[in-house]
């Protein structure tokens, strides 16, 4: 039976709503494929380009772990508990939307596009109390590295949510290799190439591939050119 | 071609209003909506539903006793669980749930 999945860049959806363009790997909003719910408790993973000045309106939100990853541009959160912040590439946002959340995102900058990831995963807890957390991850060492970025352990490094997931940045080398052992072989990990050329395991990923892995004890990255990889565990039951 | 009728069931007001304008903007559902076990049995009584989607974080009893609802009104009524509260996963729980393609 396959232990792996993949999804090149050019097989994910795409919607263009003029001021957002956003490519997703998985069935979103209007697009959907049943073969494409999730991966796991990874729900959502989109690629979004917001024009300048634009963004999302004020729109709410329950239950669900949602993560902003900046890699160009500005992005300006707002929510319903108070908070404002502004992220930039080299930051990461989670928002835990527990028992209901307003927020907005737009792009802070007027003139440049911003573009980031948006991340969701299904909690392992319901009805938390709302909360938004963001950490700047840029001077952590990520130089053939993979770097923890995300877990469910709120002392633990990076951001934390409430799911039993934990989430690695890494800026390969071109011909660096390394391993990614998995915190417990009953999740999985689903690899998204942010930048460059990498093969993981014995599958060649080009820029914006995803390749998920299940019921391994560790996934071997290795770059072809220099690449820079986000690599995400997950419980593939929860 | 009916209309398929959904139930939602949220305790959120607000969440549970922006659920049912998103599903209505579908020509091919029709959304009613419910925050509480009285709220649906009394939708139970005017209506026959193809789909009830359930906001995920309701309590568990309230849970228990509207899906119990849901199997008398009709044993093969589908039952699924909402979450994100908006319109990211609506549609595809909602197509997923049809048996869409």
């Amino acid at each position: 039976m396959s232990n792996s999945i993949l999804h090149k860049a050019s097989s994910r959806f795409y919607a263009d709503h003029g001021w957002l363009k956003s490519a997703q790997t998985f069935s979103f909003h209007g697009n959907y494929d049943p073969e494409r719910l999730q991966f796991g408790a990874l729900r959502v993973l989109n690629d979004d380009t917001v024009n300048g000045g634009k963004g999302f309106g004020r729109h709410p939100h329950d239950n669900m772990e949602i993560i902003s990853i900046p890699l160009e541009g500005v992005l300006e959160h707002q929510d319903s508990m108070g908070n404002t912040a502004v992220i930039s590439p080299g930051e990461i946002q989670a928002m835990s939307a527990g028992t209901g959340i307003y927020h907005t995102e737009y792009n802070k900058d007027e003139d440049q596009p911003v573009t980031f990831l948006q991340i969701w995963l299904y909690p392992d807890a319901l009805n938390v109390e709302p909360r938004y957390d963001q950490l700047d991850y840029s001077k952590g060492d990520r130089q053939n590295k993979l770097l923890q970025i995300l877990s469910p352990h709120r002392d633990d490094e990076g951001v934390w949510i409430n799911q039993k997931a934990w989430f690695h940045m890494g800026d390969l080398e071109s011909g660096f290799g390394i391993d990614y052992r998995l915190k417990n072989e009953a999740n999985g990990v689903y690899v998204f190439v942010i930048s460059g050329e990498v093969i993981v395991n014995t599958q060649p990923l080009d820029t914006r591939d995803g390749y998920g892995v299940w019921d391994v004890p560790l996934v071997a990255i290795k770059a072809v050119t220099d690449a820079s990889v986000l690599v995400m565990e997950v419980p593939m039951k929860w | 071609m009916e209309k398929k009728q959904i139930l939602v069931l949220a305790d959120h007001p607000e969440i549970l209003e922006t659920i049912i304008r998103l599903i209505n903007k579908n020509e091919d559902w029709f959304g009613v909506g419910a925050n509480s076990y009285e709220e649906a049995v009394i939708a139970f009584q005017g209506n026959e539903f193809d789909l009830v989607l359930l906001g995920v974080g309701m309590d568990d009893e309230i849970e228990r006793r509207i899906l119990e609802i849901c199997k008398a009104a009709d044993p093969g009524i589908v039952c699924v669980r909402h979450y994100g509260g908006g319109s990211g996963l609506l549609y595809s729980e909602i197509r997923h749930a049809l048996g869409e393609n």
